[in-house]
């Protein structure tokens, strides 16, 4: 019994850790994605957070100009991005295509460039990562039966980073329902003619959602790189960006809904790893591809088969233009 | 006009004065030098025909467009109006005529948009609130604060449109043809209130084609035309006919000679053809009619009351809600069986509707044809066959530049005009609908294009003509069906048509009462 539950939290555990970079990436989804901008661009932001960090973190040896390197470049991707499609009304898709190749070659020829390691940037030595955190009291609440396990192997035990993933949410909750940003950004998603005669400036709005996109997504990158992992290997993110956008849309746009998403693909990720090799009743050993499968199978599935009618921002994917 | 106070005694500034407002797009001259004055504490009315360019001044006012010169004053002062904050600030408030609401939002919340007290809602909900339920006392305006907008009937969003205007503290209420999409009765709701606010000293500007609207609600009235200001009038000082005559106006149409109509059997028979539209308005109530071989039938009528409606019916683009249209005893399913049926079709719009702006001429010359067997062979077009074809059309109908290559929207409006009509002409339809023959077409090319009509009649084919030009269907036809809201008021023979009498059809003014 006790090793049930024992198996139970360390499959709970490393779903939170694999949850962290998903719930960012969606956090950041849900805000461009609110105002109306199409972003399949997460992957490429968080690929290159991801590189930055590794580069600033083993230049410089400290973890925080890792974590700000890993802003300024998503900052300046997600920019990139509403330049080319709300001040110039390109492609929403297109362009965001455009980000993610664009970046996941110029990751590795940057890497080769500067680090000579095959396209690779380790992180190593101390301070250059951010390194898990005991929380008070969690040896001593390892004796607790349950909820002191839990408290000491789940919620304790996990990089600053993976924190502010679970603060994201409240955070975003709150802004999207009850700030007037997040009133304004709803608004000019679903119709932006009206925020225009409501005297206020679309192509702004927009702007400051994509802002808002790009930071989260330089976190949730960093985490991978110098967080999660020690260094940077050519796309490692490994489509967790379009990961985090399928949980938004079977989030159906909403915070909450989009955590327990994140959670649950996280879930079906940390299985795949316990369950690698493992002789199966009747089935047998399952092959490991099959397993490694199994997040994007159920991915798939969910969005075909169980979201139900997803309700779009009315106005996403559409650049604005004043009618005449 | 000097600016700002009003000594006592002195009579007040026009809340809203226009002087000299010019706006063009492109080659169209939508507002030609437009004059205005609007007194405060009235109803005023502007009213004129779809594309008169009441709604491009109305969105100049509101800073949704901005004008190409002239200038805005607000209660005497001028301001410079660019945005639609700017209006706002100035007092304005304007409820669209497509509502400019956010649907999943709540009442409050759309209230709130754009009006918010501080960063955070709390407060700024339990102000809207207050203020609200204030307002709704003062002007009948109740509409459920908690109900989600996309759940409300039209009516009660129009009212959000209002409060959302009057919570920004709006002195100047614009109104876009706000009737369109209301019943009868809720539209009679909504003069109730614009009363009430006239009353309470604010200003409601009307924008409206409707003139049972005008003679209703209005203190005073403007007419447009044609993108100009043509006349002002006090409601009490002026009729139904006195403005839908105006609004008309009067083009300059020669005279063409054509004999006597040889009318055969009847090619189009409509009877009891109803048709709503996504409102669930009805826009058609119940036409009955009938177009013979080798007549020209014209439809008159104020734009708007249902002409556009029975064209795209007739044509096989809309579908009746009830009744029937039968074309040579066959009903008229879609366009592509229409064409089969030998009905051609010259749209209204002939942009959207009747050429691909970005095809060559050759290509535009054959649309809705190219199955045709002298176009099409294995699958491949004839691209020199349809060449030859549309060459000699293009001579033959004056269609200048000759270039079969230019792409038909390289070329103005009145040889894209001509383009068209050689298709449709040309293909020798037995029933030919023909919408806005002459719309933005030169003099000289207005005569031809009336006497290849008059030709085709001769040749035997039945023509349905409808314009909003009076002349242009009184020089054409020979028997004149007038249209209003939907129904038909009357017939006139073509042959010695009273001007007078029409005019009071178009007003809605049935027979009897003539």
């Amino acid at each position: 019994m006790a090793d049930v539950w024992l198996q139970a939290l360390l499959v709970t555990d490393s779903t939170v850790r694999l949850a962290a970079p998903l719930v960012l990436a969606a956090m950041a989804g849900l805000f461009s994605e609110r105002s109306g901008v199409v972003d399949i661009a997460l992957e490429g932001k968080m690929l290159g957070g991801a590189f930055a960090a590794a580069a600033a973190a083993a230049y410089t040896g400290s973890a925080w100009l890792g974590l700000l390197a890993a802003l300024v470049v998503s900052y300046l991707l997600a920019m990139l991005h509403g330049f080319a499609t709300i001040t110039n009304r390109g492609d929403q898709v297109v362009s965001g295509m455009a980000i993610n190749i664009a970046v996941a070659g110029l990751g590795p020829v940057l890497a080769d460039a500067w680090f000579h390691q095959a396209g690779r940037v380790p992180v190593f030595g101390a301070g250059t990562r951010f390194t898990e955190i005991d929380l008070p009291f969690a040896e001593a609440a390892r004796a607790v039966p349950l909820m002191g396990s839990f408290y000491a192997e789940v919620v304790s035990g996990h990089n600053l980073l993976v924190y502010l993933a679970a603060l994201s949410v409240p955070l975003t909750a709150f802004v999207v329902y009850q700030t007037r940003f997040g009133l304004r950004l709803r608004a000019v998603g679903e119709n932006p003619a009206a925020v225009d005669t409501a005297g206020i400036p679309v192509a702004r709005m927009r702007y400051e959602a994509l802002m808002v996109t790009g930071l989260l997504c330089g976190v949730a990158g960093a985490y991978l790189s110098i967080g999660q992992g020690a260094g940077f290997v050519r796309d490692m993110t490994a489509g967790k960006g379009y990961l985090a956008l399928a949980a938004l849309i079977f989030g159906k746009w909403r915070p909450v809904p989009t955590l327990l998403a994140c959670l649950l693909f996280a879930l079906a990720d940390a299985l795949q790893t316990r369950l690698q090799g493992v002789t199966l009743p009747v089935i047998g050993e399952l092959p490991t591809q099959a397993i490694q499968a199994l997040p994007y199978l159920l991915t798939i599935l969910l969005l075909a088969g169980f979201v139900g009618r997803a309700v779009a921002p009315k106005a996403i994917g559409q650049p604005y233009v004043k009618e005449r | 006009m000097a600016a700002g106070a009003t000594r006592p005694g002195e009579a007040p500034p026009p809340a809203v004065e226009l002087q000299g407002i010019d706006k063009w797009f492109g080659t169209n001259h939508a507002n030609r030098g437009i004059d205005l004055a609007v007194m405060p504490g009235t109803i005023h009315g502007i009213i004129g025909e779809n594309g008169a360019g009441k709604s491009t001044l109305m969105n100049i006012l509101f800073g949704f467009l901005e004008a190409d010169g002239g200038r805005i004053l607000v209660d005497g002062e001028p301001r410079r109006i660019r945005r639609p904050e700017d209006a706002i600030r100035a007092g304005i408030g304007m409820v669209h005529q497509h509502f400019m609401l956010v649907e999943p939002f709540t009442v409050v919340e759309n209230v709130l948009l754009g009006a918010e007290e501080g960063p955070l809602l709390r407060r700024s909900r339990a102000k809207a609130r207050a203020e609200l339920g204030r307002l709704a006392r003062d002007y009948a305006l109740d509409v459920p604060l908690d109900a989600v907008v996309h759940d409300l009937p039209v009516g009660l969003q129009q009212r959000v449109e209002i409060l959302k205007a009057l919570y920004r503290g709006a002195r100047i209420l614009i109104l876009d043809e706000p009737t369109g999409v209301l019943t009868p009765a809720e539209a009679d709701h909504l003069f109730r209130i614009l009363t009430g606010l006239r009353d309470q000293g604010r200003t409601v500007l009307l924008i409206t084609h409707k003139l049972r609207e005008i003679m209703a609600v209005t203190d005073r009235v403007s007419v447009m035309r044609q993108g100009a200001m043509v006349a002002h009038r006090e409601t009490a000082e002026t009729s139904r006919e006195d403005l839908a005559e105006l609004m008309v106006g009067h083009k300059v149409i020669l005279r063409i000679d054509k004999g006597r109509a040889r009318p055969g059997a009847p090619v189009l028979e409509v009877r009891d053809l109803w048709v709503h539209d996504r409102q669930d308005v009805p826009r058609l109530k119940g036409l009955t009619f009938d177009v013979r071989a080798g007549e020209i039938v014209g439809v008159a009528g104020v734009s708007g009351n249902g002409q556009s409606e029975l064209l795209e019916v007739l044509s096989g683009i809309l579908h009746p809600t009830k009744g029937e249209v039968r074309v040579g005893g066959e009903p008229v399913l879609n366009p592509a069986q229409g064409r089969s049926l030998g009905v051609g079709h010259v749209p209204e719009d002939r942009l959207r509707v009747g050429l691909v702006r970005t095809f060559p001429a050759w290509e535009n010359a054959v649309l809705g044809h190219q199955r045709d067997a002298r176009y099409e062979q294995g699958g491949f077009m004839r691209r020199r066959r349809i060449r030859d074809v549309c060459r000699d059309w293009m001579r033959r109908h004056d269609v200048r530049p000759q270039s079969c290559d230019l792409e038909a929207g390289g070329f103005s409006g009145g040889n894209q005009q001509k383009l068209v009509l050689a298709r449709e002409m040309e293909h020798e339809p037995g029933l030919l609908l023909v919408g806005q023959p002459t719309r933005g077409v030169d003099i000289g090319a207005i005569e031809l294009i009336h006497k290849r009509l008059v030709a085709l009649r001769d040749r035997g084919k039945a023509i349905l003509l409808v314009s909003v030009e009076l002349d242009e269907v009184m020089a054409l036809a020979d028997r004149i069906l007038v249209m209003f809201d939907g129904t038909i008021t009357g017939e006139v023979p073509g042959e010695g048509a009273d001007e007078r009498r029409i005019g009071l059809l178009m007003a809605g003014i049935a027979e009897e009462a003539a």
